[in-house]
């Protein structure tokens, strides 16, 4: 369905090198993305890969080195700094660390984008109030926020990049700094805006379960350029880059440990799921497997299971076990400890 | 000495102390508000970093900072002159006064609006805020308490200022200090000025402090 609507944010050749000469830091190498208009998109990269500099380049808080930026059909490095500024009164951003004003209210925080756009102040008091309402703090409306919990906060700074009704929003690690509660309600209001408004959304995060749970796409940004970029169900299923196998994989230490030779992994979804597969091939070829690793993922809104397995050490047994769950629609890859788990570093 | 002459010494000369102080203090921030701006502004992690503009009001600031208030008095004798005419009196006590103090307040408002969060002007850069709505209400509004912090200081200082001036013509409790206490052994008089000095200086400081206290939503 994404794939029918139009292009909202287009960047392409993007470049940005900080210093000149020696000491030159290439934090973004010829990046090249399309953004569809109301889907979630997520761009996913290790600390220092770069991403926080690209969602910048997005609203150009960061002047890209070479490239271009297409937001809504305009493109941002022909525009003069006033027309860069009503620019971005169309494209929302919310922060890890709220960046609220703490000597404003939260009423008063929502307004002043209202206040930027010179939106009369009755007709602003009116719209901040409706936006708390619909991020659930009605009753915050005075409150300052050192008063308000980090989700809270988080739910003001959104209601507040909502105010000048954007058609892009764009999350800088809006999540990192909330407890896991307070993350999956914060994933889940922007799941909704996004359905509601039909808002774009752009989530720039470290954590591949912020990705699984809303993004319809992604992109794996690893040492400043794209990896990898598709659904994120495909990239979940058959990870093709370094970086996508190690945020895919089970992540714990101990099932690396646990990894010898002919291990697997097996990916099924919520249809294949009615099978008992595993047990059946046991039964048919009459070996043991392992278990090492199981776990289930809800990802873009459809169950996903993965299952590491070890096959008998016996090749041929293992090689016909490999094909035989292939032959049931499942997904089956070889993987070994040396799949660059150690990329890992979080 | 009668205690009514000294009583009336004291009391006229606290209310020219305290207009020194306060017409200075207008004048110093009319001036060193806009400076300090500049000095964020331009600094090279600013939102319009301009080395040069920074670098040279960096040093002319240093140089008037380092020069001390007496010396510089004296130094000012004919800039002052031309100005307004005279070299003693109010009139003439109040240009050195700002052109001291001018610089020191420069340096407070710029160290207050560098504790404002960085994030928090990009935020509102990131909402298209032009430049001059981030000064007047990200920097400044956020800054506000230490800046109420930063002012007590100041006029605190200027306080301080407008007692040395009473050594070069300046009129006030430095005036008293010097003519009674310096030239004329008057313990009494002396004292007296010294302790309406301290007074002075505890009521704007607490004054400033508290005000900052009730304004900082942060707490």
């Amino acid at each position: 369905m994404t794939a029918m609507q139009p292009t909202i944010i287009r960047l392409q050749n993007l470049s940005k090198t900080y210093g000149n000469g020696e000491n030159a830091v290439h934090a973004l190498n010829d990046i090249n993305l399309d953004i569809k208009q109301g889907e979630i998109f997520g761009v996913i990269g290790l600390s220092g890969a770069g991403k926080s500099t690209l969602v910048r380049c997005i609203n150009y808080l960061e002047r890209p080195t070479a490239g271009e930026v297409f937001v809504n059909e305009q493109e941002l490095g022909q525009l003069s700094q006033a027309e860069l500024n009503r620019a971005r009164q169309s494209i929302g951003m919310i922060f890890q660390q709220f960046n609220l004003l703490m000597q404003k209210t939260a009423l008063e925080n929502i307004c002043f984008p209202l206040e930027i756009a010179k939106t009369p102040k009755k007709q602003a008091v009116q719209r901040a109030q409706e936006l708390l309402e619909m991020v659930g703090l009605a009753d915050k409306t005075n409150s300052y926020p050192s008063q308000l919990s980090g989700g809270q906060k988080q739910r003001v700074a959104i209601a507040r990049a909502l105010a000048t009704n954007p058609k892009v929003l764009l999350c800088d690690e809006a999540t990192s700094a909330l407890d896991p509660a307070s993350t999956r309600s914060i994933l889940s209001l922007l799941k909704s805006i996004n359905e509601k408004l039909g808002i774009t959304i752009v989530i720039i995060t470290h954590e591949m379960s912020v990705i699984e749970e809303i993004c319809q796409r992604v992109a794996l940004i690893d040492k400043s350029r794209i990896a990898e970029c598709g659904e994120v169900r495909e990239i979940f299923a058959h990870p093709n880059s370094d970086i996508a196998k190690s945020f895919v994989f089970p992540r714990q230490q101990a099932v690396k440990a646990m990894l010898n030779k002919n291990c697997v992994r097996v990916i099924y979804d919520g249809q294949s799921s009615f099978e008992p597969v595993i047990a059946n091939m046991i039964l048919q070829f009459k070996q043991p497997v392992n278990i090492i690793f199981a776990n289930s993922k809800n990802i873009d809104g459809k169950a996903f299971g993965q299952i590491v397995l070890q096959l008998p050490d016996d090749m041929p047994t293992a090689a016909k076990m490999l094909q035989y769950l292939r032959m049931q629609g499942l997904n089956a890859e070889e993987i070994t400890a040396n799949d660059n788990w150690e990329v890992n570093a979080q | 000495m009668s205690t009514e002459v000294m009583m009336n010494i004291l009391s006229s000369e606290t209310i020219t102390t305290l207009y020194l102080t306060l017409v200075s203090t207008f004048f110093a921030y009319l001036l060193g508000l806009p400076l300090g701006i500049i000095l964020i502004l331009t600094d090279k992690d600013g939102i319009h970093p301009n080395r040069p503009i920074n670098v040279c009001l960096g040093i002319i600031i240093n140089i008037l900072r380092s020069v001390p208030f007496l010396i510089l008095m004296v130094w000012m004798i004919p800039f002052t002159r031309m100005m307004v005419g005279t070299i003693t009196g109010n009139r003439g006590i109040i240009v050195p006064l700002v052109v001291a103090a001018a610089p020191f307040v420069a340096r407070m408002v710029e160290s207050s609006i560098k504790e404002v969060d960085h994030g928090v002007i990009e935020a509102a850069q990131s909402m298209g805020a032009p430049t001059s709505k981030i000064i007047t209400k990200v920097m400044l509004g956020e800054a506000r308490p230490s800046l109420l912090v930063g002012f007590a200081i100041t006029v605190t200082t200027i306080l301080g200022y407008t007692a040395m001036a009473g050594f070069c013509g300046g009129g006030g409790l430095g005036k008293v200090a010097v003519n009674y206490g310096y030239y004329k052994y008057q313990d009494d008089i002396l004292n007296l000025a010294v302790i309406l000095l301290v007074i002075l200086v505890q009521i704007f400081q607490e004054a400033g402090t508290r005000l900052a206290r009730k304004f900082d939503k942060r707490l």
